[in-house]
């Protein structure tokens, strides 16, 4: 299928596609374009221009040292599954990058472009929020806990553009998803990560927006150990329903998820 | 529109498209190499991957001008010299197909998991395809081939 007209500009810079963004700002940015380019060719989206920042060389990078690993915005899933810097200090986010999509869409697919849309079912939102990640833009940087605002709504304002997200390196980590057997997205995940500030529960999928379970925080804390989480029940009263699953059944996944990311961070240094 | 320019099988090609030309269309109707196919319109079946840059990516998921300036392999860059590719051959003789309308995509799809991948088990190599979709359901034979060429190219490397 062939999308509506558009015209499409790309930008070299970060400073580029702002100065391009403020010029135009009815326009849509591209970044690997695996969620959008379906989309307008299903002509859920009809933008008038594209700004593609997909190829920014400075978005493209992963830095780390003890304390945390950042990554550019235009980093693909696929750098981040296969890089020896993440796979050391937060296996967990390594895994989770590697489960996104397929081979072709990791390739394309970027962190930035994730975390922006924040598709409830994504998987990036939820290390995101559980590992306490600070999003910087052209404009601040936004803690994760005040980014994901709703239902592919963010703190991000019209003309601002994610540039990095900075992950804290957490004593342990894991990341457990039960994948829509056709599209890999969520149907439930949980990213489970614990520092010395205490641990952080973070569930994608299940609800309209990723978020956070306290009661699962708590009792991790007391004991970071599946069975401390084997019996807490979530409400389903806010969570998804649709052909794929019930409410309930995401309820439950969201407990049975969240046993295996503890039992993989444990199994992780 | 744009001129959009680009390397596909060793060849510089140039051509004015309309911006929202997916690449797929611009190596078919423009450039005439059908052996790309478009299996759906959901960047799920895979039957259009090619490579960019030396990546398997969908073509149908992206536009001509995201890979302007890049090297795009298609299937029919493929065979050298009249000689067919260790993962052609061996899809030949593991009689790795049966309609034959995702066999463009899952040769290129194994390339690019052969050349990533050095320890292929029957287990990673179904992993490894799970964006190439094949409606006559053949993935057995599609999995032997793939395991026989990675074992060919690992001892025509040695």
């Amino acid at each position: 299928m062939i999308p509506y007209g558009f015209s499409y500009r790309r930008a070299q810079s970060l400073n580029e596609a702002v100065a391009l963004l403020q010029k135009s700002p009815e326009a849509k940015l591209l970044a690997g374009g695996q969620t959008l380019v379906t989309t307008m060719k299903a002509r859920l989206a009809n933008p008038a221009e594209l700004i593609d920042i997909g190829q920014i060389r400075e978005l493209s990078f992963i830095r780390g040292d003890n304390s945390a690993i950042t990554i550019g915005a235009a980093t693909t899933h696929a750098s981040v599954a296969e890089s020896a810097t993440v796979k050391s200090a937060i296996p967990a986010l390594a895994i989770l990058a590697h489960q996104i999509g397929d081979p072709a869409v990791r390739h394309m697919g970027t962190l930035g472009g994730s975390v922006a849309n924040n598709d409830p079912a994504a998987d990036y939102p939820a290390a995101v929020l559980a590992l306490g990640a600070t999003i910087t833009t052209t404009a601040r940087s936004i803690a994760a806990d005040d980014f994901f605002t709703g239902m592919f709504a963010t703190a991000l304002a019209e003309d601002e553009i994610i540039s990095e997200i900075r992950f804290p390196v957490p004593e342990k980590a894991g990341y457990a998803k039960f994948p829509n057997p056709a599209s890999r997205y969520a149907m439930t995940g949980v990213f489970v990560a614990r520092t010395k500030d205490g641990v952080r529960v973070a569930v994608t999928g299940a609800g309209p927006c990723v978020f956070r379970v306290a009661e699962m925080e708590a009792a991790l804390a007391a004991n970071f150990a599946p069975a401390a989480v084997e019996n807490i029940r979530i409400d389903p009263t806010d969570l998804n329903s649709d052909i794929h699953g019930s409410a309930e059944y995401r309820a439950n996944l969201v407990t049975v998820m969240a046993k295996r990311a503890v039992v993989q961070a444990l199994g992780s240094s | 529109m744009a001129v959009v320019s680009m390397t596909v099988n060793g060849k510089p090609v140039s051509h004015e498209v309309e911006d929202r030309t997916l690449l797929v269309y611009f190596l078919r109707e423009t450039l005439g190499l059908t052996g790309t196919h478009i299996g759906c319109d959901t960047s799920q079946c895979g039957a259009c991957v090619v490579h960019v840059n030396g990546r398997a990516v969908k073509s149908c998921t992206l536009f001509a001008g995201q890979a302007a300036g890049a090297d795009v392999l298609t299937i029919e860059g493929l065979a050298k010299d009249g000689q067919l590719h260790p993962v052609q051959e061996a899809f030949r003789e593991n009689h790795g197909l049966q309609c034959g309308f995702c066999t463009p995509g899952m040769i290129m799809t194994a390339v690019d998991m052969i050349r990533r991948e050095p320890d292929l088990t029957r287990e990673k190599i179904r992993s490894e395809l799970e964006g190439n979709i094949c409606r006559c359901t053949g993935y057995h034979n599609i999995v032997s081939a793939i395991e026989d060429a990675a074992g060919r190219m690992a001892r025509g490397a040695a």
